[in-house]
C-alpha cells in the first residue's frame, strides 16, 4: 500500500482526524432539533406543548431514518465509501428520536399507565404500526456495538435488514395519522423518499442477479 | 375582477365579493405604491404590505354586557393563544398559519345572504347584522375534535334573533352556513384537504337554541381575521369545526346539508359532532382534553364533559342513539 491515495480514485477519503471532526459535527447537528424542542418547551413557546413534542420527535425520527437509508445510495453514486462510517450514528439517532416520540406518548398521553397505553396501541391501527416500528428498532439499537457486530457475524446484516420493514411501517403510521385530517401532503413527500431509497435497493439486487445471466443468454 | 362560479352555478359573485369603488381605487393606489417600493427592496415591500393591511383591520372595541347566566367562570384562555392556535384551513393547515396568513382577508365590505326556506330572505351587511340584536358577551368552553380546549369570551347574540327575522317556512329543517372561499384572500383555498367552500350545518332546533351564538367579536373587540371575522357561529356543545367562520351565506333547507368534514370523512366526523366523551374518534380517545395554556407539558388532561358541559341541550337529542348519530 502506498501512502498517497491512488490517482484513479474519484474522491479522497477524509483522514481519521477529519472523519472524527465530521462525526462530531454530525453528532451536534442531529441533536439540534431535539435541543430546539427542549428549549422552546422550557420557554413555554408552543401553545400545545404535547402536540409540539410529539410531532417534532416523530418528524425527526422519520427524517433521520431517510438520511440513514440514503447512505448506501450516496456511497454508490459518489464513491465516497467513508460515508458508511456515519451510518451507525444516524441510525442511533433514529432510535433516539423514536424513543422520545414513544416516551411522549407514554408520558403525556397516558401518564405512564402501561395498561391504558396498551389498549390504545391495540385499538388504533396507526398507533399499532407505529409501535411495531418502534419495537423493531430496539434490537437494531441493541446490536449496534462493534462487539455485537463481531459476535453476530452474517446474522447482524440480516437482522439489520429490518430497517426495510421499519421504514414503510413508519410511513404507514404517518399516513394513517394524517388521514384523520385528510392531509396527505407530507406523507406523500416522505413516502416517495422512502420508496425511492428502497426501490434503488430492489433495482440493484434485481440487476445484480440478472447480469450474470444476460451474457450467457446473449452468447 | 375574477368571478368564480358559485355553488348554485350562477356566474354572479356573492354580494360580499363585490368590491366597492373606494376599495378598489385604494387597492390600485396600493399596488402602485407597492410597485414603487418593490424597487427599493423586499423588506420595504413587506412593511408596506403589512401597514396597508393593518389599516384595513384596526382592532376595534366592541361593547357588550356579559350574559352571566350563559358564561362559565373558568379561567379564560389568553388572547394570544386564542389568536395564534387556530384551525382555519382556508389559511393553511398548520395551527400557526391562520395568524400568519389571515391578514389578507378583507372583512369590509361584507354581506351575508340569508335565503332558502324562508318567507323573508335578507341580505345584510356586517354593520346591519351587528346591530340586529343587542350584543352580549358569553364566555364559552371550546372543545376541538382534536382533543384540546379553550375558554373564550365571545361577543354576539343568539342566532335565533336572526332566524326569527327571516321567518323560516315549514320546510326549513336545517340551516347551512357557507364560509367565504376566495383564493385571492385565502391561500389555503385550493388545497385538496377539503372541498371549498367550507359548509357547516345545524338542525333547526339546534340553530334556534339560545346557546347558539352568532358571533362578531371576542375579548371585547371585533373578531380577528384568523378567528373567523367578520361573522361566525359558535355552537359550544359541539366540536369546534361545527362552528363555521367568515360566513357569507346562511341557507335554510329541508334536508341535511353536506358538511365539509362529514362529507370528506364520514366515519371520523359525524354531522352532529356533539362533544361526547363516550364516543371516540377512530384515531384518538375523546374522554379527555388538554386545556390550552394550562400548565404546559406536564399538565394532566381534563375529563371531557358530555355536551362540553352544556347539559341544557340534552333534551334536543332525547331518544336519539348518540353513538349512531355521533
Amino acid at each position: 500500500m502506498t501512502k498517497n491515495a491512488p490517482p484513479a480514485r474519484p474522491t479522497a477519503s477524509p483522514s481519521p482526524k477529519q472523519l472524527a471532526a465530521i462525526k462530531s459535527l454530525l453528532f451536534v447537528l442531529a441533536l439540534l432539533p431535539f435541543a430546539r424542542i427542549v428549549w422552546l418547551i422550557v420557554q413555554q413557546v408552543p401553545v400545545e406543548p404535547v402536540e409540539f413534542v410529539t410531532h417534532g420527535t416523530g418528524d425527526w425520527a422519520l427524517y433521520l431514518l431517510c438520511a440513514t437509508l440514503a447512505i448506501t445510495p450516496l456511497r454508490r453514486f459518489t464513491g465516497w465509501n467513508w460515508l458508511i462510517r456515519l451510518r451507525r450514528m444516524l441510525g442511533l439517532y433514529v432510535f433516539f428520536y423514536a424513543l422520545m416520540h414513544f416516551l411522549t406518548f407514554l408520558w403525556a398521553d397516558h401518564n405512564f399507565d402501561v395498561g391504558a397505553m396498551w389498549k390504545d396501541v391495540l385499538k388504533r391501527p396507526f398507533i399499532t404500526v407505529g409501535f411495531i416500528a418502534f419495537v423493531l428498532l430496539l434490537p437494531l439499537a441493541a446490536t449496534s456495538t462493534n462487539a455485537m457486530i463481531k459476535r453476530l457475524g452474517r446474522r447482524w446484516a440480516q437482522l439489520h435488514r429490518l430497517i426495510y420493514l421499519i421504514a414503510p411501517l413508519a410511513i404507514l403510521h404517518y399516513w394513517w395519522m394524517k388521514a384523520g385530517k385528510h392531509n396527505f401532503e407530507q406523507p406523500i413527500v416522505w413516502g416517495t423518499v422512502v420508496a425511492v431509497l428502497l426501490g434503488l435497493r430492489v433495482y440493484w439486487r434485481w440487476s445484480r442477479t440478472r447480469s450474470p445471466v444476460t451474457p450467457r443468454s446473449v452468447s | 375582477m375574477l368571478f368564480k362560479r358559485n355553488p348554485n352555478g350562477i356566474d354572479l359573485p356573492f354580494p360580499s365579493e363585490i368590491t366597492p369603488r373606494e376599495i378598489y381605487e385604494g387597492r390600485r393606489k396600493f399596488i402602485a405604491q407597492v410597485a414603487a417600493t418593490a424597487a427599493v427592496g423586499s423588506s420595504l415591500w413587506e412593511l408596506a404590505n403589512r401597514e396597508a393591511f393593518a389599516q384595513n383591520a384596526p382592532a376595534q372595541k366592541l361593547a357588550a354586557a356579559r350574559n352571566a347566566g350563559l358564561s362559565t367562570l373558568e379561567k379564560q384562555t389568553s388572547f394570544e393563544d386564542a389568536t395564534h392556535y387556530n384551525n382555519f384551513y382556508e389559511f393553511g393547515t398548520d395551527k400557526s398559519d391562520p395568524a400568519q396568513n389571515a391578514h389578507t382577508l378583507r372583512t369590509r365590505p361584507w354581506t351575508v345572504r340569508i335565503e332558502g326556506e324562508v318567507k323573508k330572505p335578507l341580505t345584510l351587511d356586517i354593520d346591519q347584522l351587528t346591530k340586529l340584536a343587542p350584543l352580549e358577551e358569553r364566555i364559552y368552553r371550546l372543545r376541538c375534535v382534536e382533543g384540546w380546549s379553550m375558554v373564550i369570551p365571545w361577543v354576539g347574540y343568539s342566532l335565533a334573533n336572526l332566524i326569527r327575522q327571516v321567518e323560516p317556512t315549514g320546510n326549513a329543517k336545517y340551516v347551512e352556513f357557507t364560509t367565504l372561499a376566495d383564493r385571492r384572500q385565502m391561500p389555503g383555498v385550493g388545497s385538496r384537504v377539503l372541498e371549498w367552500p367550507y359548509v357547516e350545518g345545524l338542525r333547526m332546533d339546534e340553530a334556534m337554541h339560545p346557546l347558539t351564538l352568532l358571533t362578531v367579536g371576542m375579548y371585547g373587540q371585533v373578531l380577528p381575521n384568523q378567528n373567523g371575522a367578520p361573522v361566525r357561529v359558535v355552537v359550544p356543545w359541539k366540536y369546534g369545526f361545527k362552528s363555521a367562520k367568515s360566513i357569507v351565506r346562511i341557507r335554510f333547507t329541508d334536508r341535511q346539508p353536506r358538511t365539509a368534514w362529514n362529507g370528506i370523512a364520514p366515519e371520523e366526523y359525524g354531522f352532529y359532532s356533539n362533544v361526547n366523551p363516550n364516543v371516540d374518534h377512530p384515531r384518538w380517545s375523546q374522554a379527555s382534553e388538554r386545556r390550552i395554556g394550562e400548565g404546559g407539558f406536564f399538565a394532566p388532561k381534563r375529563k371531557t364533559l358530555m355536551f362540553n358541559g352544556y347539559d341544557q341541550v340534552a333534551s334536543l337529542y332525547s331518544g336519539m342513539d348518540l353513538k349512531k348519530y355521533f
